[in-house]
Protein backbone atom coordinates (compact mmCIF):
# COMPACT_ATOMS: atom_id res chain seq x y z
CA UNK A 1 0.00 0.00 0.00
CA UNK A 2 2.68 2.32 1.17
CA UNK A 3 4.76 1.36 -2.20
CA UNK A 4 1.69 2.02 -4.26
CA UNK A 5 1.40 5.81 -2.84
CA UNK A 6 5.54 5.97 -3.25
CA UNK A 7 5.19 5.16 -6.23
CA UNK A 8 2.68 8.04 -7.31
CA UNK A 9 4.66 10.50 -5.39
CA UNK A 10 7.72 9.24 -7.42
CA UNK A 11 5.55 9.77 -10.72
CA UNK A 12 4.12 13.04 -10.15
CA UNK A 13 7.50 14.39 -9.08
CA UNK A 14 9.04 12.94 -12.41
CA UNK A 15 6.40 14.55 -14.10
CA UNK A 16 6.76 18.23 -12.49
CA UNK A 17 10.71 18.09 -13.08
CA UNK A 18 10.05 17.90 -16.76
CA UNK A 19 7.50 20.27 -16.89
CA UNK A 20 9.84 22.68 -18.90
CA UNK A 21 10.62 20.43 -21.16
CA UNK A 22 6.75 19.97 -22.98
CA UNK A 23 5.65 23.36 -22.38
CA UNK A 24 2.74 22.52 -25.70
CA UNK A 25 1.54 19.81 -23.39
CA UNK A 26 1.30 22.05 -20.14
CA UNK A 27 1.57 25.50 -19.78
CA UNK A 28 4.69 26.02 -17.35
CA UNK A 29 3.72 29.25 -15.66
CA UNK A 30 0.17 27.84 -14.90
CA UNK A 31 1.79 24.69 -12.80
CA UNK A 32 4.53 27.57 -11.40
CA UNK A 33 1.29 29.22 -10.24
CA UNK A 34 -0.61 25.92 -8.99
CA UNK A 35 2.61 24.42 -6.84
CA UNK A 36 2.24 28.48 -5.22
CA UNK A 37 -0.98 27.48 -4.34
CA UNK A 38 -0.12 24.46 -2.60
CA UNK A 39 2.64 25.91 -0.60
CA UNK A 40 -0.10 28.58 0.43
CA UNK A 41 -2.88 25.72 0.93
CA UNK A 42 -0.33 23.61 3.04
CA UNK A 43 0.65 26.51 4.98
CA UNK A 44 -3.10 27.31 5.81
CA UNK A 45 -3.64 23.79 7.12
CA UNK A 46 -0.36 24.28 9.70
CA UNK A 47 -3.17 26.22 11.64
CA UNK A 48 -6.93 24.51 10.51
CA UNK A 49 -5.90 21.15 10.60
CA UNK A 50 -3.21 20.90 12.42
CA UNK A 51 -4.32 23.86 15.11
CA UNK A 52 -7.45 23.75 15.07
CA UNK A 53 -7.73 27.35 14.25
CA UNK A 54 -9.57 28.92 11.34
CA UNK A 55 -8.10 31.88 9.71
CA UNK A 56 -10.19 33.95 7.20
CA UNK A 57 -7.53 36.30 6.32
CA UNK A 58 -4.94 34.39 4.80
CA UNK A 59 -4.64 36.44 1.83
CA UNK A 60 -3.80 39.70 3.72
CA UNK A 61 -0.47 37.44 4.01
CA UNK A 62 -0.22 35.72 0.56
CA UNK A 63 -1.29 39.42 -1.21
CA UNK A 64 1.41 41.43 1.07
CA UNK A 65 4.23 38.54 0.33
CA UNK A 66 3.59 39.45 -3.34
CA UNK A 67 2.87 43.09 -3.06
CA UNK A 68 6.57 43.32 -0.82
CA UNK A 69 8.54 41.57 -3.31
CA UNK A 70 7.55 43.36 -5.56
CA UNK A 71 7.86 46.80 -4.09
CA UNK A 72 11.33 45.98 -2.91
CA UNK A 73 11.86 44.30 -6.97
CA UNK A 74 10.64 47.48 -8.85
CA UNK A 75 10.88 50.54 -6.52
CA UNK A 76 14.10 49.55 -4.64
CA UNK A 77 15.65 47.57 -6.67
CA UNK A 78 16.96 45.01 -4.83
CA UNK A 79 18.13 41.22 -5.84
CA UNK A 80 15.22 38.92 -6.09
CA UNK A 81 16.36 37.01 -3.63
CA UNK A 82 16.22 39.64 -1.06
CA UNK A 83 12.58 40.97 -2.44
CA UNK A 84 11.72 37.30 -1.64
CA UNK A 85 12.95 37.33 1.70
CA UNK A 86 11.17 40.67 2.44
CA UNK A 87 8.15 39.32 0.97
CA UNK A 88 8.22 36.19 3.30
CA UNK A 89 9.34 38.28 6.68
CA UNK A 90 6.53 40.91 5.77
CA UNK A 91 4.42 37.63 5.47
CA UNK A 92 5.13 36.25 8.88
CA UNK A 93 4.89 39.60 10.64
CA UNK A 94 1.80 40.16 9.72
CA UNK A 95 1.05 36.62 10.79
CA UNK A 96 2.53 37.18 14.20
CA UNK A 97 0.05 40.59 14.81
CA UNK A 98 -2.68 38.70 13.84
CA UNK A 99 -2.18 35.71 15.81
CA UNK A 100 -1.76 37.79 19.10
CA UNK A 101 -4.68 39.26 18.24
CA UNK A 102 -7.44 36.77 17.20
CA UNK A 103 -6.20 34.07 19.46
CA UNK A 104 -7.70 36.01 21.91
CA UNK A 105 -11.26 34.57 20.77
CA UNK A 106 -11.97 31.20 19.40
CA UNK A 107 -13.89 29.49 16.89
CA UNK A 108 -15.90 31.71 14.75
CA UNK A 109 -14.68 34.79 16.70
CA UNK A 110 -11.42 34.16 15.54
CA UNK A 111 -12.15 33.98 11.99
CA UNK A 112 -14.12 37.17 12.06
CA UNK A 113 -11.06 38.93 14.01
CA UNK A 114 -8.70 37.98 10.77
CA UNK A 115 -11.22 38.48 8.35
CA UNK A 116 -11.38 42.05 9.85
CA UNK A 117 -8.23 42.74 9.80
CA UNK A 118 -7.48 41.36 6.23
CA UNK A 119 -9.83 43.69 5.22
CA UNK A 120 -7.60 46.68 6.53
CA UNK A 121 -4.69 45.08 4.82
CA UNK A 122 -7.00 44.93 1.48
CA UNK A 123 -8.09 48.33 1.78
CA UNK A 124 -4.40 49.45 2.51
CA UNK A 125 -3.02 47.84 -1.08
CA UNK A 126 -6.42 49.50 -2.40
CA UNK A 127 -5.14 53.22 -1.45
CA UNK A 128 -1.35 53.10 -0.89
CA UNK A 129 0.14 54.84 -3.62
CA UNK A 130 2.91 52.15 -5.09
CA UNK A 131 -0.04 49.41 -6.06
CA UNK A 132 -1.75 50.39 -8.61
CA UNK A 133 -5.14 50.04 -6.84
CA UNK A 134 -7.36 47.92 -9.19
CA UNK A 135 -4.63 47.83 -12.02
CA UNK A 136 -2.38 46.23 -9.41
CA UNK A 137 1.51 46.64 -9.60
CA UNK A 138 2.80 45.65 -13.10
CA UNK A 139 6.31 44.83 -14.95
CA UNK A 140 7.60 43.87 -11.65
CA UNK A 141 11.48 42.76 -12.67
CA UNK A 142 12.56 39.04 -12.20
CA UNK A 143 15.70 40.21 -11.66
CA UNK A 144 18.29 37.54 -11.07
CA UNK A 145 18.36 35.44 -8.23
CA UNK A 146 21.89 35.46 -6.21
CA UNK A 147 23.53 37.38 -9.12
CA UNK A 148 23.83 34.05 -10.82
CA UNK A 149 20.31 32.86 -12.10
CA UNK A 150 18.65 34.60 -14.81
CA UNK A 151 15.21 34.67 -13.96
CA UNK A 152 13.81 35.83 -17.44
CA UNK A 153 15.06 32.24 -18.21
CA UNK A 154 11.53 30.55 -18.45
CA UNK A 155 13.43 26.93 -17.64
CA UNK A 156 15.78 28.69 -14.80
CA UNK A 157 12.46 30.34 -13.08
CA UNK A 158 10.59 27.15 -13.69
CA UNK A 159 13.11 25.25 -11.48
CA UNK A 160 13.88 27.79 -8.85
CA UNK A 161 9.72 27.75 -8.30
CA UNK A 162 10.39 24.21 -7.66
CA UNK A 163 13.16 24.31 -5.86
CA UNK A 164 11.62 27.08 -3.49
CA UNK A 165 7.97 25.86 -3.17
CA UNK A 166 9.65 22.02 -2.24
CA UNK A 167 11.65 23.75 0.13
CA UNK A 168 8.61 25.49 1.73
CA UNK A 169 6.68 22.42 1.67
CA UNK A 170 9.52 20.44 3.41
CA UNK A 171 9.12 23.12 5.93
CA UNK A 172 5.32 22.33 6.26
CA UNK A 173 6.47 18.58 7.19
CA UNK A 174 8.90 19.57 9.10
CA UNK A 175 7.01 21.36 11.62
CA UNK A 176 3.85 18.64 11.50
CA UNK A 177 6.41 16.16 12.88
CA UNK A 178 8.52 17.57 15.38
CA UNK A 179 8.07 18.06 19.04
CA UNK A 180 6.28 21.32 18.45
CA UNK A 181 3.98 20.04 15.82
CA UNK A 182 3.34 17.42 18.79
CA UNK A 183 2.50 19.87 20.97
CA UNK A 184 0.25 21.72 18.43
CA UNK A 185 -2.05 18.54 17.88
CA UNK A 186 -2.71 18.45 21.63
CA UNK A 187 -3.57 21.66 21.46
CA UNK A 188 -6.28 20.98 18.45
CA UNK A 189 -7.29 17.99 20.70
CA UNK A 190 -7.74 19.69 24.05
CA UNK A 191 -6.69 22.99 24.92
CA UNK A 192 -7.18 22.94 28.65
CA UNK A 193 -5.71 19.67 29.29
CA UNK A 194 -2.23 20.86 26.93
CA UNK A 195 -2.35 23.93 29.43
CA UNK A 196 -2.58 21.96 32.50
CA UNK A 197 0.30 20.08 31.14
CA UNK A 198 2.47 22.88 31.32
CA UNK A 199 2.12 24.30 27.80
CA UNK A 200 2.19 28.13 27.03
CA UNK A 201 -0.92 27.63 24.51
CA UNK A 202 -0.56 31.50 23.64
CA UNK A 203 2.59 31.47 22.64
CA UNK A 204 2.22 28.30 20.68
CA UNK A 205 -0.36 29.82 18.57
CA UNK A 206 1.28 32.53 17.67
CA UNK A 207 4.22 30.92 16.67
CA UNK A 208 2.53 28.79 13.93
CA UNK A 209 0.53 32.08 12.83
CA UNK A 210 3.47 33.46 12.38
CA UNK A 211 5.39 30.54 10.70
CA UNK A 212 2.07 29.71 8.77
CA UNK A 213 1.92 33.58 7.59
CA UNK A 214 5.33 33.63 6.52
CA UNK A 215 4.72 30.59 3.97
CA UNK A 216 1.98 31.75 3.04
CA UNK A 217 3.71 35.44 2.12
CA UNK A 218 6.83 33.23 0.26
CA UNK A 219 3.91 31.60 -1.94
CA UNK A 220 2.41 35.16 -2.65
CA UNK A 221 6.51 36.68 -3.32
CA UNK A 222 6.88 33.74 -5.41
CA UNK A 223 3.86 34.36 -7.89
CA UNK A 224 4.25 38.15 -8.54
CA UNK A 225 8.00 37.29 -9.58
CA UNK A 226 6.33 34.49 -12.17
CA UNK A 227 3.42 36.79 -13.17
CA UNK A 228 5.33 40.05 -12.87
CA UNK A 229 2.68 41.19 -10.61
CA UNK A 230 0.89 41.94 -7.68
CA UNK A 231 -2.79 42.22 -8.03
CA UNK A 232 -5.40 42.97 -5.60
CA UNK A 233 -6.70 39.80 -6.26
CA UNK A 234 -4.13 37.98 -4.02
CA UNK A 235 -5.36 39.91 -0.98
CA UNK A 236 -8.96 39.76 -1.73
CA UNK A 237 -10.89 37.88 1.02
CA UNK A 238 -12.27 35.44 -1.95
CA UNK A 239 -8.69 33.76 -1.53
CA UNK A 240 -8.87 33.81 1.99
CA UNK A 241 -11.94 31.75 1.07
CA UNK A 242 -10.45 29.73 -1.56
CA UNK A 243 -7.66 27.71 0.51
CA UNK A 244 -10.39 26.95 2.44
CA UNK A 245 -12.23 24.79 0.00
CA UNK A 246 -8.74 24.11 -1.15
CA UNK A 247 -7.77 22.51 2.23
CA UNK A 248 -10.89 20.84 3.12
CA UNK A 249 -10.86 19.37 -0.36
CA UNK A 250 -7.40 18.19 0.00
CA UNK A 251 -8.20 16.66 3.34
CA UNK A 252 -7.09 19.05 6.53
CA UNK A 253 -5.96 15.42 8.45
CA UNK A 254 -2.97 15.42 6.23
CA UNK A 255 0.08 17.20 5.64
CA UNK A 256 0.02 17.43 1.80
CA UNK A 257 -3.62 16.70 1.00
CA UNK A 258 -4.52 20.59 0.67
CA UNK A 259 -1.67 20.80 -2.09
CA UNK A 260 -3.96 18.30 -4.14
CA UNK A 261 -6.61 20.26 -3.15
CA UNK A 262 -5.04 23.38 -4.73
CA UNK A 263 -3.95 21.48 -7.63
CA UNK A 264 -7.74 20.47 -8.00
CA UNK A 265 -9.23 23.81 -7.97
CA UNK A 266 -6.78 25.44 -9.67
CA UNK A 267 -7.09 22.64 -12.38
CA UNK A 268 -10.64 22.94 -12.94
CA UNK A 269 -10.10 26.52 -12.93
CA UNK A 270 -8.42 26.31 -16.05
CA UNK A 271 -9.41 23.85 -17.66
CA UNK A 272 -12.96 24.88 -17.38
CA UNK A 273 -12.48 28.48 -18.29
CA UNK A 274 -14.02 28.18 -21.80
CA UNK A 275 -17.76 27.63 -19.92
CA UNK A 276 -16.82 31.16 -18.09
CA UNK A 277 -19.19 31.83 -15.23
CA UNK A 278 -19.76 28.51 -14.93
CA UNK A 279 -16.17 27.47 -13.34
CA UNK A 280 -18.10 28.58 -9.81
CA UNK A 281 -21.42 26.63 -9.48
CA UNK A 282 -19.09 23.67 -10.96
CA UNK A 283 -16.54 23.92 -8.17
CA UNK A 284 -19.42 24.22 -6.45
CA UNK A 285 -20.99 21.33 -6.75
CA UNK A 286 -17.37 19.31 -6.84
CA UNK A 287 -17.03 20.94 -3.02
CA UNK A 288 -20.54 19.75 -2.31
CA UNK A 289 -19.49 16.04 -3.87
CA UNK A 290 -16.60 15.67 -1.45
CA UNK A 291 -18.17 17.21 1.54
CA UNK A 292 -21.30 14.29 1.18
CA UNK A 293 -18.97 11.91 -0.26
CA UNK A 294 -15.89 12.06 1.81
CA UNK A 295 -15.52 14.53 4.12
CA UNK A 296 -11.77 14.03 5.28
CA UNK A 297 -11.05 15.18 1.96
CA UNK A 298 -9.83 13.09 -1.08
CA UNK A 299 -6.23 12.62 0.13
CA UNK A 300 -7.62 12.02 3.49
CA UNK A 301 -9.70 9.27 2.22
CA UNK A 302 -7.08 7.70 -0.07
CA UNK A 303 -4.65 7.36 2.75
CA UNK A 304 -7.80 5.96 5.04
CA UNK A 305 -9.07 3.46 2.14
CA UNK A 306 -5.43 2.16 2.19
CA UNK A 307 -4.68 1.90 5.80
CA UNK A 308 -8.28 0.52 6.15
CA UNK A 309 -7.04 -3.33 6.28
CA UNK A 310 -4.51 -3.29 9.10
CA UNK A 311 -6.81 -1.07 11.21
CA UNK A 312 -9.56 -3.64 10.94
CA UNK A 313 -7.23 -6.12 12.57
CA UNK A 314 -6.24 -3.76 14.97
CA UNK A 315 -9.76 -2.71 16.80
CA UNK A 316 -10.46 -6.54 16.42
CA UNK A 317 -7.51 -7.03 18.55
CA UNK A 318 -8.75 -4.29 21.40
CA UNK A 319 -12.31 -5.82 21.28
CA UNK A 320 -11.20 -8.77 22.63
CA UNK A 321 -8.86 -6.86 24.90
CA UNK A 322 -12.13 -4.48 26.17
CA UNK A 323 -13.86 -7.67 27.53
CA UNK A 324 -10.91 -8.51 30.27
CA UNK A 325 -10.73 -4.50 31.75
CA UNK A 326 -13.81 -2.68 31.20
CA UNK A 327 -17.53 -2.10 31.11
CA UNK B 1 2.54 22.45 62.00
CA UNK B 2 4.97 22.20 59.05
CA UNK B 3 4.16 24.60 56.11
CA UNK B 4 1.53 23.40 54.18
CA UNK B 5 2.65 22.62 50.53
CA UNK B 6 -0.81 23.96 49.32
CA UNK B 7 -2.45 26.82 50.99
CA UNK B 8 -5.54 29.24 50.18
CA UNK B 9 -6.34 31.84 52.01
CA UNK B 10 -10.00 33.60 52.06
CA UNK B 11 -11.11 32.53 48.57
CA UNK B 12 -13.75 33.94 46.76
CA UNK B 13 -15.05 33.51 43.17
CA UNK B 14 -18.02 35.79 42.14
CA UNK B 15 -19.89 35.06 38.92
CA UNK B 16 -21.91 38.90 38.34
CA UNK B 17 -22.60 38.50 41.86
CA UNK B 18 -23.31 35.03 42.05
CA UNK B 19 -21.13 34.11 45.38
CA UNK B 20 -20.05 30.22 43.57
CA UNK B 21 -17.12 30.29 46.43
CA UNK B 22 -17.25 32.47 49.72
CA UNK B 23 -13.88 33.10 51.74
CA UNK B 24 -12.81 29.41 51.49
CA UNK B 25 -9.46 28.63 53.33
CA UNK B 26 -7.70 25.31 52.78
CA UNK B 27 -4.77 23.80 54.27
CA UNK B 28 -3.07 21.14 51.81
CA UNK B 29 -0.29 19.05 53.77
CA UNK B 30 2.34 17.60 51.76
CA UNK B 31 1.82 13.66 51.56
CA UNK B 32 -2.11 13.70 52.39
CA UNK B 33 -4.61 12.72 50.23
CA UNK B 34 -7.18 15.65 50.48
CA UNK B 35 -10.76 15.64 49.24
CA UNK B 36 -13.19 18.03 48.46
CA UNK B 37 -16.94 16.72 48.57
CA UNK B 38 -20.14 18.69 48.96
CA UNK B 39 -23.58 18.07 46.64
CA UNK B 40 -24.10 19.70 43.13
CA UNK B 41 -23.30 23.42 43.13
CA UNK B 42 -21.81 23.28 46.14
CA UNK B 43 -18.51 25.05 44.52
CA UNK B 44 -16.46 22.20 44.59
CA UNK B 45 -15.37 22.51 40.83
CA UNK B 46 -14.79 26.07 40.79
CA UNK B 47 -12.72 25.89 43.95
CA UNK B 48 -10.85 23.60 41.99
CA UNK B 49 -10.62 25.74 38.92
CA UNK B 50 -9.28 28.16 41.64
CA UNK B 51 -6.38 26.47 43.29
CA UNK B 52 -5.36 25.31 39.45
CA UNK B 53 -5.60 28.86 38.13
CA UNK B 54 -8.12 28.05 35.63
CA UNK B 55 -9.93 30.49 37.17
CA UNK B 56 -9.05 33.96 38.67
CA UNK B 57 -10.08 34.34 42.19
CA UNK B 58 -12.10 37.36 42.50
CA UNK B 59 -10.16 37.98 46.11
CA UNK B 60 -7.64 35.67 48.43
CA UNK B 61 -4.56 34.48 48.13
CA UNK B 62 -2.99 30.84 46.64
CA UNK B 63 0.07 29.67 48.11
CA UNK B 64 2.11 26.85 46.67
CA UNK B 65 5.32 25.60 48.22
CA UNK B 66 5.42 28.99 49.74
CA UNK B 67 5.29 30.59 46.64
CA UNK B 68 2.34 33.26 46.20
CA UNK B 69 1.12 31.84 42.86
CA UNK B 70 -2.32 34.02 43.09
CA UNK B 71 -1.78 36.15 39.63
CA UNK B 72 0.15 32.97 37.86
CA UNK B 73 -1.30 31.64 34.76
CA UNK B 74 -2.28 27.26 34.53
CA UNK B 75 0.44 26.55 32.41
CA UNK B 76 3.27 28.14 34.45
CA UNK B 77 1.64 26.32 37.45
CA UNK B 78 1.65 23.15 36.03
CA UNK B 79 5.12 23.88 35.11
CA UNK B 80 5.97 24.61 39.20
CA UNK B 81 4.40 21.28 40.31
CA UNK B 82 0.69 21.47 40.34
CA UNK B 83 -0.90 19.11 37.69
CA UNK B 84 -5.11 19.07 37.49
CA UNK B 85 -7.10 16.44 35.85
CA UNK B 86 -10.74 16.69 34.19
CA UNK B 87 -14.38 16.15 35.03
CA UNK B 88 -14.23 14.40 31.52
CA UNK B 89 -11.71 11.91 30.64
CA UNK B 90 -9.19 14.30 29.01
CA UNK B 91 -7.14 12.57 26.80
CA UNK B 92 -5.90 13.46 23.14
CA UNK B 93 -8.34 11.50 21.11
CA UNK B 94 -6.85 10.85 17.49
CA UNK B 95 -3.42 10.27 19.37
CA UNK B 96 -2.29 7.08 20.45
CA UNK B 97 -1.92 6.18 24.18
CA UNK B 98 2.18 6.18 23.59
CA UNK B 99 1.79 10.01 22.25
CA UNK B 100 -0.51 10.89 24.84
CA UNK B 101 1.70 10.28 27.29
CA UNK B 102 4.91 11.32 25.51
CA UNK B 103 3.41 15.10 25.35
CA UNK B 104 3.64 14.96 29.63
CA UNK B 105 6.93 13.96 28.84
CA UNK B 106 8.09 16.27 26.26
CA UNK B 107 8.16 19.36 28.11
CA UNK B 108 10.91 18.90 30.42
CA UNK B 109 13.27 18.71 27.67
CA UNK B 110 12.88 22.11 26.77
CA UNK B 111 12.66 21.50 23.36
CA UNK B 112 9.04 21.77 22.49
CA UNK B 113 9.29 25.20 20.27
CA UNK B 114 11.32 23.47 17.62
CA UNK B 115 9.58 23.30 14.94
CA UNK B 116 12.83 22.52 12.38
CA UNK B 117 13.92 18.68 14.63
CA UNK B 118 12.56 15.43 13.93
CA UNK B 119 9.72 13.74 16.26
CA UNK B 120 12.84 11.84 16.70
CA UNK B 121 14.09 13.15 19.21
CA UNK B 122 11.64 12.27 21.26
CA UNK B 123 12.53 8.55 21.53
CA UNK B 124 14.61 9.18 24.31
CA UNK B 125 10.61 9.79 25.99
CA UNK B 126 9.96 6.33 24.54
CA UNK B 127 11.19 3.89 27.38
CA UNK B 128 9.06 6.12 30.39
CA UNK B 129 6.43 6.79 28.42
CA UNK B 130 5.98 2.50 28.34
CA UNK B 131 6.82 2.03 31.97
CA UNK B 132 3.79 4.76 33.03
CA UNK B 133 1.41 2.60 30.59
CA UNK B 134 2.31 -0.35 31.86
CA UNK B 135 2.02 0.77 35.37
CA UNK B 136 -1.54 2.20 34.81
CA UNK B 137 -2.86 -1.45 33.28
CA UNK B 138 -2.65 -0.40 29.65
CA UNK B 139 0.54 -2.62 28.58
CA UNK B 140 -1.52 -3.87 25.33
CA UNK B 141 -2.95 -0.38 24.53
CA UNK B 142 0.80 1.23 23.90
CA UNK B 143 -0.85 1.94 20.22
CA UNK B 144 -4.34 2.05 20.79
CA UNK B 145 -5.93 5.70 19.76
CA UNK B 146 -7.26 7.10 22.83
CA UNK B 147 -10.44 7.82 20.97
CA UNK B 148 -11.02 3.78 20.68
CA UNK B 149 -10.35 3.09 24.43
CA UNK B 150 -13.13 2.25 26.66
CA UNK B 151 -13.71 4.83 29.06
CA UNK B 152 -12.36 3.31 32.11
CA UNK B 153 -9.17 3.08 30.19
CA UNK B 154 -9.11 6.77 29.05
CA UNK B 155 -9.24 7.86 32.50
CA UNK B 156 -5.92 5.37 33.29
CA UNK B 157 -4.04 6.70 30.11
CA UNK B 158 -5.21 10.25 31.82
CA UNK B 159 -3.81 9.70 35.03
CA UNK B 160 -0.61 8.24 33.33
CA UNK B 161 -0.19 11.09 31.66
CA UNK B 162 -0.37 13.44 34.64
CA UNK B 163 1.95 11.14 36.08
CA UNK B 164 4.37 12.05 33.35
CA UNK B 165 4.37 15.19 34.99
CA UNK B 166 5.80 13.74 37.99
CA UNK B 167 3.67 16.13 39.57
CA UNK B 168 4.39 17.16 43.35
CA UNK B 169 0.55 17.69 43.87
CA UNK B 170 -2.13 16.26 41.75
CA UNK B 171 -5.59 17.97 41.67
CA UNK B 172 -7.97 15.30 40.46
CA UNK B 173 -11.67 15.94 39.66
CA UNK B 174 -14.04 13.37 39.72
CA UNK B 175 -11.45 10.81 38.59
CA UNK B 176 -14.09 8.07 39.33
CA UNK B 177 -17.15 10.21 37.69
CA UNK B 178 -18.97 7.40 35.38
CA UNK B 179 -17.05 4.47 35.87
CA UNK B 180 -18.49 1.17 36.10
CA UNK B 181 -17.84 -0.53 40.00
CA UNK B 182 -14.90 -2.92 39.07
CA UNK B 183 -13.16 0.50 37.22
CA UNK B 184 -13.67 2.38 40.71
CA UNK B 185 -11.61 -0.18 42.39
CA UNK B 186 -9.10 -0.08 39.73
CA UNK B 187 -8.48 3.77 39.66
CA UNK B 188 -8.98 3.87 43.49
CA UNK B 189 -6.21 1.21 43.65
CA UNK B 190 -3.95 3.01 40.85
CA UNK B 191 -4.70 6.76 42.77
CA UNK B 192 -3.70 4.91 46.24
CA UNK B 193 0.09 3.57 44.50
CA UNK B 194 0.57 6.73 42.88
CA UNK B 195 -0.09 8.90 45.52
CA UNK B 196 2.94 7.98 47.51
CA UNK B 197 5.18 10.57 47.71
CA UNK B 198 3.17 12.78 46.30
CA UNK B 199 0.29 15.39 47.48
CA UNK B 200 -3.21 14.93 45.58
CA UNK B 201 -6.62 16.72 46.32
CA UNK B 202 -9.70 14.96 44.84
CA UNK B 203 -12.83 16.36 44.05
CA UNK B 204 -15.23 12.98 44.71
CA UNK B 205 -18.43 12.25 44.75
CA UNK B 206 -18.17 8.32 45.63
CA UNK B 207 -17.95 8.36 49.57
CA UNK B 208 -16.43 5.02 49.66
CA UNK B 209 -14.10 6.08 47.46
CA UNK B 210 -12.90 9.18 49.88
CA UNK B 211 -13.66 6.95 52.79
CA UNK B 212 -10.76 4.01 51.48
CA UNK B 213 -8.42 7.29 50.32
CA UNK B 214 -8.53 10.39 51.67
CA UNK B 215 -6.68 11.69 55.26
CA UNK B 216 -8.69 14.85 55.42
CA UNK B 217 -12.09 15.96 54.00
CA UNK B 218 -13.12 19.19 53.51
CA UNK B 219 -17.56 19.69 53.11
CA UNK B 220 -18.57 22.27 50.95
CA UNK B 221 -21.81 23.53 50.47
CA UNK B 222 -23.30 27.18 49.37
CA UNK B 223 -19.36 28.17 48.04
CA UNK B 224 -18.51 27.88 52.17
CA UNK B 225 -16.55 25.26 54.04
CA UNK B 226 -19.22 23.72 56.29
CA UNK B 227 -17.04 20.90 58.16
CA UNK B 228 -13.41 19.76 57.73
CA UNK B 229 -11.86 16.58 59.41
CA UNK B 230 -11.12 12.94 58.83
CA UNK B 231 -13.73 10.93 57.24
CA UNK B 232 -15.39 9.77 60.75
CA UNK B 233 -15.74 13.11 61.93
CA UNK B 234 -17.02 14.35 58.87
CA UNK B 235 -19.54 11.70 58.82
CA UNK B 236 -21.23 12.13 61.88
CA UNK B 237 -21.72 15.83 61.35
CA UNK B 238 -25.29 16.24 61.47
CA UNK B 239 -24.98 19.81 59.11
CA UNK B 240 -23.12 17.17 56.78
CA UNK B 241 -26.02 14.44 56.65
CA UNK B 242 -28.60 17.33 56.16
CA UNK B 243 -26.34 19.05 53.35
CA UNK B 244 -26.37 16.12 51.81
CA UNK B 245 -29.49 14.69 52.28
CA UNK B 246 -31.05 17.74 51.52
CA UNK B 247 -29.01 18.41 48.49
CA UNK B 248 -27.81 21.62 49.59
CA UNK B 249 -31.02 22.96 50.03
CA UNK B 250 -32.18 25.90 51.88
CA UNK B 251 -30.89 25.73 55.28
Amino acid sequence: MQTALRLVAVLALAALLAVPLFPQIVYPVFVMQTLCFMLFACAFNLLLGHTGILSFGHAAFLGSGAYITGYCAKFLALPAELSILAGTLTGAALGAVFGALAIRRSGIYLAMITLAMSQLVYFFYLQAPFTGAEDGMQQIPRGTLFGLLDLHNDVTLYYVVFATIAGGLWVVWRTVNSPFGAVLRAIREHEPRAISLGYPVARYKVVVFTLSAGLSGLAGSMKAIIFQLAALNDVHWHTSGDVVLMTLLGGMNTVFGPAAGALLVSALTRYLDPFGAWVTVVIGVVFMACVLVFREGIVGKLQHVLRRRPREKRQAVDREGMVRTSE
Amino acid sequence: MSEPILEASNLSKNFNGFHAVNNVSLRIEQGTIHALIGANGAGKTTCFNLLSKFLAPSSGRIRLKGRDITRFRPDRVARLGLVRSFQLSAVFASLTALENVGLALQRRRGESFDFWRSTRKLDDNRARAEELLDAVGLADDHHTLAAELPYGRKRALELATTLGKDPEVMLLDEPTAGMATEDVGHITRLIREVARGRTVVMVEHNLGVVSELCDRITVLARGEILVEGDYDTVARDERVIESYIGGGGHA
